[in-house]
């Protein structure tokens, strides 16, 4: 009985090689001005070609400055990246979308955007978090730089099939809660390394009355725990997303797509080697007190106290991660002031998420103080929030309305955190330093930062949310 | 690549659970192409925010200052996808991180860069830390020949690598040169695939260069395969 990941597994096998590695094919390969620099200089150098130019897709994301106006040299210390990709991509004859680009955006989100990603296919792009797109049902995962320059070469990975795992999410979740609270509910309870060498079916009714960007949440923060893929079985709202999707296939090629999307699904039986199941009606709004993505408490539930836990590692990890937080134990985080606000990144910044920051912002001003962000995913984003009239909800209320790119998840385009502030953020890392030099970061939903950025602390959004 | 064949060099013991790709090499090395990743190696951890070394950080005590060997706690490389990472552990002068297991992308990017990822069990792994702490200065030998390493108080411990891991570390091959002998078979199948999922093969005008395509060549009707692939390392 094969699972979904076989059957998508099996359609891409090019040869199977006796040591156990297989071949794959690579339907779609994404590339950003991050992690590809190197990869075109190792094809130069052996004088090798991009061998399906049309399968591969360039952006400019991860060094690319969000402020209003911007160009590709408004940041100066990216100027240099983003001229390589730009002659890279004349060389080798790539589709670019540059800093001008109404296409242009953060590469996991203008993939579904797009319909370059598509159910069933296998995608691969220079980046972790890869798996956004196994929202829409396409097999996609993060690879290093020398991994970009082989996709680029032969359309075609060595790979070792992963060991499998299904997470099903039951139940309805409570109002305030959102799929970026069920992600990280999964990940403070199983921890950050449950899912290496796994690749992750995420199921149950919880997953299947999700909309296709909520979907894209749960499956970006895969990696968070430790899983290179993360994927949700392709059904109508996945298959409704992609019609009409600038590259999604149409005519006579749509209905061979629709025929071929239909039958996947892991079959009743199907076996994982893990399986989990989470309630998700009493899950309460998720954020991270450490610096770990499974340094998790409700904004209601009490800091884990070291000298109550038993294993001498884990009582160190967490002695370390309060004291860079600079958080006592015992106390909730609730009505701990913040200094920043962030909203944005390829978990959270889909229109979806800032319709959902929008509702707690509405008729509310940003607190004194607070550096309060949005920068959408997409230009695309970028404009339909803007038809919709978010922009002025969020500028009227005080905060810095961006223009597309990582931002201050990454901090490549020197959007960061002042050294010893804290953030609240819809990123999906909260490691030491990875919001800039000593910057303290806290995860949580779209609505959960709208509800801090406007009280000046962490607040349970459920309060905002009763009005 | 660089081949790998044996080190012996001090092992620094960094036992944390869960060492990110960010603290080996965090985004401050990624800005600029000219940066030293070396002298970025674990940047946050071993530099004050002045530039001041913290003499406290093990790589920058005397002894471990040219560590060739990182001891590591579990899930090492975990996080971001950045092989930069393992760039900066090997210009510092690192070729072996041993741990009792790593994150997926990171154990990738390590092979393919002649970096070698020892995995231990966690009872080997217990033994070799106690020794390696009860050193000042821990020498240790890792010999992938022998797959065998030896421990700072002389005990030989083995530990496995995947067959065609070892055998490209061995003899410094590059993974694409493996691919691109099975080229032709990726020609079969994309042949085959551009009738069976014909959405896939997207046909747009392509800006710059002409490449074409490989795949809109003619396919001769009987394509000559490499007879030995099995084994997926060149003769």
């Amino acid at each position: 009985m094969p699972t979904l990941i076989d059957k998508i597994w099996k359609r891409h096998v090019i040869r199977e090689l006796s040591d156990g590695r297989t071949l794959l094919h690579i339907d779609r390969h994404l590339i950003h001005d991050g992690s590809s620099r190197q990869a075109f200089d190792g094809l130069r150098a052996t004088f090798r070609t991009v061998r399906n130019p049309t399968l591969n897709f360039a952006v400019v994301d991860h060094i690319v400055s969000t402020l209003p106006g911007r160009t590709g040299e408004s940041y100066p210390p990216g100027q240099e990246r983003i001229r390589a990709l730009r002659v890279n991509c004349i060389e080798f004859g790539l589709e670019l979308y540059d800093v001008d680009s109404p296409r242009q955006g953060i590469v996991h989100v203008i993939a579904p955007e797009l319909g370059i990603a598509l159910p069933g296919c296998t995608l691969v792009c220079g980046d972790s978090h890869t798996a956004t797109n196994g929202g829409l049902g396409a097999l996609a995962w993060g690879i290093g730089t020398t991994e970009v320059m082989h996709v680029m070469a032969a359309q075609a990975l060595l790979m070792r099939k992963p060991k499998q795992m299904r997470v099903t999410f039951r139940g309805t979740p409570q109002e305030g809660i959102y799929a970026k609270d069920l992600i990280l509910y999964f990940i403070g309870k199983h921890g950050v390394a449950v899912g290496t060498g796994f690749a992750v079916e995420y199921a149950g009714d919880a997953i299947r009355t999700m909309t296709p960007e909520e979907r894209m949440t749960v499956c970006n923060m895969s990696i968070e725990f430790g899983a290179r893929m993360g994927i949700v079985a392709p059904d109508d709202a996945a298959i409704q997303y992609v019609a009409g999707r600038p590259f999604a296939p149409t005519g006579s090629k749509w209905d061979a797509a629709l025929a071929d999307w239909r039958g996947l699904q892991s079959d009743p039986g199907a076996k994982f080697d893990r399986d989990f199941e989470i309630d998700c009606s009493h899950v309460r709004p998720q954020i991270t007190w450490g610096t770990s993505p499974q340094d998790l408490v409700a904004v209601d539930e009490p800091l884990p106290d070291p000298f109550a836990v038993a294993d001498p590692e884990r009582r160190a990890a967490i002695k370390r991660a309060l004291t860079y937080m600079a958080l006592t134990p015992g106390h909730t985080l609730e009505d701990i002031p913040i200094d920043y606000a962030f909203i944005g990144s390829c978990t959270n910044s889909r229109l979806s998420d800032l319709e959902a920051a929008a509702r707690v912002v509405q008729g509310r001003k940003v607190h004194e103080g607070v550096k309060a962000l949005v920068v959408p995913g997409s230009m695309q984003v970028k404009a339909a929030a803007e038809a919709a009239g978010l922009d002025k909800i969020f500028i009227e209320a005080g905060f810095e309305w961006r223009n597309a790119g990582c931002s201050m998840c990454v901090t490549s385009n020197g959007d960061m955190v002042d050294p010893r502030k804290r953030s609240i953020s819809t990123t999906n890392r909260n490691f030491e330093h990875r919001q800039g030099p000593q910057a303290r970061t806290h995860l949580a939903s779209p609505a959960m930062v709208a509800a801090a950025a406007v009280s000046g602390c962490i607040v349970d959004v459920r309060k905002l949310l009763k009005r | 690549m660089q081949p790998f064949t044996s080190v012996s060099g001090i092992a620094a013991p960094l036992l944390l659970p869960n060492i990110t790709t960010d603290a080996m090499s965090p985004t401050i090395a990624g800005r600029s192409t000219s940066a030293d990743l070396g002298a970025l190696l674990f940047a946050n951890w071993r530099y004050r925010p002045d530039g001041s070394e913290i003499r406290e950080f093990i790589l920058n005590k005397p002894k471990f200052r040219e560590s060739k060997i990182l001891l590591a706690g579990p899930n090492f490389g975990c996080g971001s996808s950045r092989e930069r990472a393992v760039w900066a552990l090997l210009r510092f002068g690192i070729r072996v991180v041993i741990a009792p297991n790593f994150a997926d992308i990171f154990y990738d990017n390590a092979f393919q860069n002649g970096l070698l990822p020892v995995t231990l069990p966690l009872e080997k792994y217990s033994v070799l830390a106690d020794a390696v702490s009860q050193v000042r200065a821990p020498m240790m030998t890792v010999d992938l020949e022998r797959n065998v390493l030896q421990s700072p108080d002389g005990r030989e411990i083995a530990f496995e690598v995947p067959a065609e891991r070892r055998t490209a570390l061995l003899e410094g091959l590059d993974e694409i040169a493996v691919i691109l002998r099975l080229q032709s078979y990726i020609d079969v199948f994309q042949t085959a695939d551009r009738r069976d999922r014909s959405w896939i093969y997207l046909e747009r005008a392509m800006p710059g260069k002409s490449h074409p395509e490989q795949g809109l060549h003619p396919v001769p009707d009987k394509i000559e395969l490499p007879d030995k692939v099995e084994n997926g390392t060149p003769e």
